[in-house]
């Protein structure tokens, strides 16, 4: 159960991630939406490292110390999310001011430059 | 008694998440918002520091907390004005039905799922393992994962450039 519920808790989470960003007209709301469903993927993948036995340490004859260093895979994938969320945020947000500076709108329902 | 204590503060740490994290997309008032999702950011960090992940909660922490809120704060503050309110797009009742029933499948999956879970009393490696956490992180990331390590560097490398390409003022060049 102690897996589980980190696993629901990062589902509820993602889910609330993926209501706002679909739901709300300010781009800078949906920025932050995707933020904490990135931060869900996170939770998963940390819970997964600390509670899961990864694939090397169940092959048969695996000696715990030769592949002890493979539970941490999950944290190591975590960092990279930060980074990568990190440098969308970055974009993303020179994209609202650059959006902004042009059409004077942080409105997502009133960017439409490539319907029809 | 310790075993209380973690319930406890995994139940308040998950409160506290779920919460800010509802609040940020309902409320109205986006710097109100910025200022929750922070909140979420920390509470998430907390969790971390349950699941024996020290050294991500410090990332979490100095990234998003320090670094990906600020900016945030100075996006609404530069785009305000004409912030007339957060209004729901007009996908809203989809949006709806599409997470409940996303949620429902994960749910379930998570559930039905049959986990290879640790066991409970680890080997001394891997106990050994979520002690040193950071050692072991370091050791990965310049060994296994050397190359995604590079093009990370890489991507951010292209991120700064894009983002003050983007930024900059027309008629300059």
């Amino acid at each position: 159960m102690d897996l589980e519920r980190y696993l629901l808790l990062s589902a509820v989470l993602f889910v609330i991630g993926m209501y706002g960003a679909l739901s709300r007209r300010n781009i800078i709301t949906v920025l932050m939406s995707i933020e904490i469903m990135f931060n869900a993927v996170i939770l998963t993948l940390v819970a997964m490292s600390r509670f899961i036995t990864p694939a090397a340490a169940r092959l048969p004859g695996a000696d715990p110390a030769d592949v002890a260093h493979w539970l941490l895979t999950g944290q190591t994938l975590a960092v990279f999310i930060v980074v990568v969320a990190a440098a969308e945020v970055a974009l993303g947000l020179a994209l609202v001011i650059s959006l902004f500076r042009h059409k004077d709108t942080v409105d997502v329902t009133e960017v439409n430059l490539l319907r029809h | 008694m310790d075993n209380l204590f973690g319930e406890i503060v995994f139940w308040a740490l998950a409160v506290v998440t779920v919460g800010s994290a509802l609040l940020v997309v309902i409320i109205r008032d986006v710097f109100r918002a910025a200022l929750l999702l922070a909140t979420t950011f920390m509470g998430i960090a907390g969790l971390f520091v349950m699941l024996n992940a020290e050294f991500l909660a410090v990332v979490q922490i100095l990234i998003y907390v320090g670094a990906i809120s600020v900016l945030l704060v100075f996006a609404v503050m530069l785009t305000r004005g004409v912030s007339e309110g957060n209004r729901g797009t007009p996908v809203q009742p989809v949006a709806l039905t599409v997470a409940a029933l996303l949620l429902g499948v994960l749910a379930w999956s998570i559930v039905q799922a049959e986990w290879n879970l640790l066991p409970t009393d680890l080997p001394a490696p891997f106990e050994e393992v979520f002690i040193t956490t950071p050692q072991v992180l370091g050791r990965l990331l310049i060994s296994e994962f050397v190359l995604p390590f590079e093009i990370a560097g890489v991507l951010l490398l292209a991120a700064v450039v894009g983002a003050l390409a983007l930024v900059r003022e027309s008629g300059e060049e």
